[in-house]
């Protein structure tokens, strides 16, 4: 996993509440049983006509928006289906982080293990933020995850609450199975004392 | 010793380490795998050169992409990959799969309880949010991610950070026509649909209690509708006849064993959740939704609302963008909405005793011409089920197709889908856009307002139907 400190990037607002995993990453491309190629697809029914033709007025295809990194989302983004899928695709696309008021629980806790960095800030300060997409072009953020910290170049400085663990394990990319079998001996001591032993 | 919640007694059961600011490490009882969010999984394991450590606790079936008709004629070429990955993936790593050629083969959240791998007290995880339903035997069962799969196969333990504690109290008695189906829809109707987040609901009171263990299922199933990480409902006497004689209960005195242990799962008296919502069961209606949120639904005796109605900005954008992609217009009275098509089935609904209430409406009626309506059973022993009682024969005679088992057009991974602008009556879980095919328009409700609405050609009051069929 890629580790997480600083980054700034493009802005993109996606003006929706309770955006689902369904929408991230509609069924029919679930199928795959690799990890990456799933960007292409990503909220492919807002993004795409039937056919295929972009839809001009989604906000990934407008100009303004081009390239952006980290994703400006309303309450409970993500909710629905457990699809690892979701977080697949936005960083296939290319989102290192999403900033919203709330997230829905699997989907927050997905992100982390994919090294994209979910960050709750109030509606008043996800409003704000909105805003400044709209006013400047190009609009970018920068995100410091060691200081907890949202900037931009106009002044503007939110600090953001993250679980202490989590930020360390994105500041370091690292990997939660090598973490957890360094408890093998308490793992099969606790299987002994269930009875819980190997057929 | 300080008095506990349901839920606390699992989770320190459970719990192997603990270290203050870190997520504790959770025991995993009976892991649940399908085809769909597994591949990467097993990939992973490879590539480390991990093994499953307890391929004896986990249980494998295939249920999101199975064709419901002509089951072994899998036309999509990814599809039959990806099952075929699952089957490879199984053989390599010792896990027990119940395939497309088995006779336990269903929605995996069928088949747990079904097969009795399901138990009180237990930690059940799978990579799928539904995984829920699990919690009406007073398990504590919660879907997750693709990388978490793996951390269990690797592990058979999770890192979890412990999680709030919800009371749901459901008072009163629901009124005849109306299930657990109305019961959930209307309690994510009134909270919201993240109101629980966060949180492990315990569903508690009268109205609860009354419930058998297949309406137990449906509502904790759509607790994750809610928000919530896990639904809850404390094991008792219908818990414990649900399981006895299943195959991978305890047997004999084992199980008398069990039951003395199970008992002991329930909130103790003087604990407390760190919050507390209340319903009376007997104010319910059933329920009918009218949006792209499962929080988006009504009284069927109620109108499409208006999204100038909501209280915020965003609740009323939601609204409208809602009713565009329904088609709906404010004041229109939900019975007036006509349908094209019907699903009855899912882990929320595909249980035998959903498919006797569908066919209870069924039986002696006709589907209206322009309804295309199917049933999909849960799993293939609640298919052999039905057919033993003649359920199929009532459900064929009026017009409705009998199909094979499978998540089905629940979520349309596979031939079941909707075309663009089909209105659909559905007994599944989700109404986001494009869940049962891109612009279809999905309605949820029960299985027995499915039915009816099969019949009528739109939604009705199923009450009415079964008032005029007790006078009979």
């Amino acid at each position: 996993m890629e580790p997480f400190v600083i980054h700034k990037g493009i802005a993109a607002p996606l003006d929706r509440v309770n955006v689902d995993t369904d929408a991230i990453i509609p069924k029919q491309f679930l199928k795959r049983i690799e990890r990456t190629g799933f960007g292409q697809f990503l909220f492919y029914e807002w993004r795409f006509t039937p056919e295929g033709k972009p839809i001009d007025t989604f906000v990934l295809n407008l100009p303004r928006y081009a390239g952006s990194t980290i994703l400006l989302a309303r309450n409970n983004f993500g909710c629905g289906s457990s699809r690892e899928h979701a977080p697949w695709a936005l960083l296939d696309y290319g989102f290192r982080a999403i900033i919203a008021p709330s997230f829905a629980d699997i989907f927050y806790n997905n992100c982390f293990k994919n090294g994209i960095l979910p960050i709750k800030l109030s509606e008043e300060q996800v409003q704000e933020l909105f805003e400044r997409t709209e006013k400047y072009e190009g609009y970018q953020l920068t995100i410091d995850l060691n200081e907890q910290v949202v900037s931009d170049e106009y002044g503007l400085s939110y600090s953001f609450e993250v679980d202490e663990y989590r930020r360390y394990c994105l500041l370091n990319g690292l990997d939660d199975i090598g973490i957890t079998l360094q408890y093998e001996d308490k793992i099969a001591a606790y299987e002994a004392k269930r009875g819980l032993l190997s057929r | 010793m300080k008095p506990r919640t349901l839920f606390e007694k699992i989770w320190d059961e459970h719990v192997i380490h603990e270290e203050p600011g870190k997520p504790s490490l959770l025991y995993i009882d009976l892991h649940l795998i399908h085809e769909v969010t597994s591949p990467q999984a097993f990939e992973g394991l490879r590539l480390a050169g991990r093994k499953v450590r307890r391929p004896d606790l986990t249980f494998a079936t295939m249920d999101h992409n199975v064709p419901t008709k002509d089951r072994f004629n899998i036309t999509d070429p990814i599809s039959r990959q990806q099952m075929e990955t699952l089957t490879k993936n199984c053989a390599e790593f010792g896990i027990p799969l119940a395939d497309l050629h088995s006779p336990d083969q269903g929605i995996v959240h069928v088949i747990g309880p079904e097969l009795g791998l399901t138990h009180p007290g237990k930690t059940i995880v799978c990579g799928d949010s539904h995984t829920s339903t699990h919690g009406a035997f007073g398990a504590l069962a919660f879907g997750i991610g693709t990388s978490e799969v793996e951390h269990v196969l690797a592990t058979q333990c999770l890192q979890q950070s412990k999680p709030k504690t919800l009371e749901v109290h459901v008072k009163g008695e629901l009124a005849p026509g109306v299930t657990a189906k109305d019961l959930i829809l209307a309690i994510i109707a009134k909270f919201g649909t993240d109101f629980a987040t966060g949180y492990v609901i315990e569903y508690t009171g009268d109205a609860i209690k009354k419930l058998t263990m297949e309406e137990r299922m449906t509502v904790c199933n759509m607790s994750i509708e809610a928000g919530a990480r896990a639904g809850l409902i404390a094991p008792d006497e219908t818990t414990f006849a649900y399981l006895k004689g299943r195959r991978y209960a305890p047997q004999g005195e084992d199980f008398l064993a069990a039951v003395e242990k199970w008992k002991q799962l329930v909130t103790d008296p003087g604990a407390s959740y760190d919050h507390r919502v209340e319903i009376d069961a007997s104010e319910i209606a059933p329920q009918v939704t009218w949006g792209t949120s499962p929080g988006m639904g009504t009284d069927i005796t109620g109108v499409v609302p208006d999204p100038e109605s909501f209280p915020t900005p965003a609740q009323r954008k939601a609204a409208k963008d809602a009713l565009a992609y329904m088609g709906l217009t404010p004041g229109t009275p939900m019975s007036s909405i006509k349908i094209d098509r019907v699903f009855i089935g899912s882990c929320t609904n595909g249980r035998i005793e959903d498919l006797r209430k569908a066919a209870a409406v069924a039986k002696g009626r006709k589907v209206a011409p322009h309804v295309q309506a199917m049933v999909v059973p849960g799993s293939q022993s609640v298919k052999e089920r039905a057919e033993q009682e003649g359920l199929d024969k009532i459900f064929i005679e009026a017009g409705f197709e009998w199909r094979e088992s499978g998540c089905s057009m629940c979520l349309a991974m596979n031939p079941d889908v909707l075309k663009p602008g089909e209105r659909c009556a559905s007994t599944s879980n989700r109404n986001f856009e494009g869940r049962q095919g891109r612009d279809g328009r999905t309605h949820l409700v029960s299985p027995e307002m499915a039915a009816a609405a099969a019949i009528a050609g739109h939604f009705v009051d199923v009450r009415e139907w079964l008032r005029e069929t007790t006078t009979v």
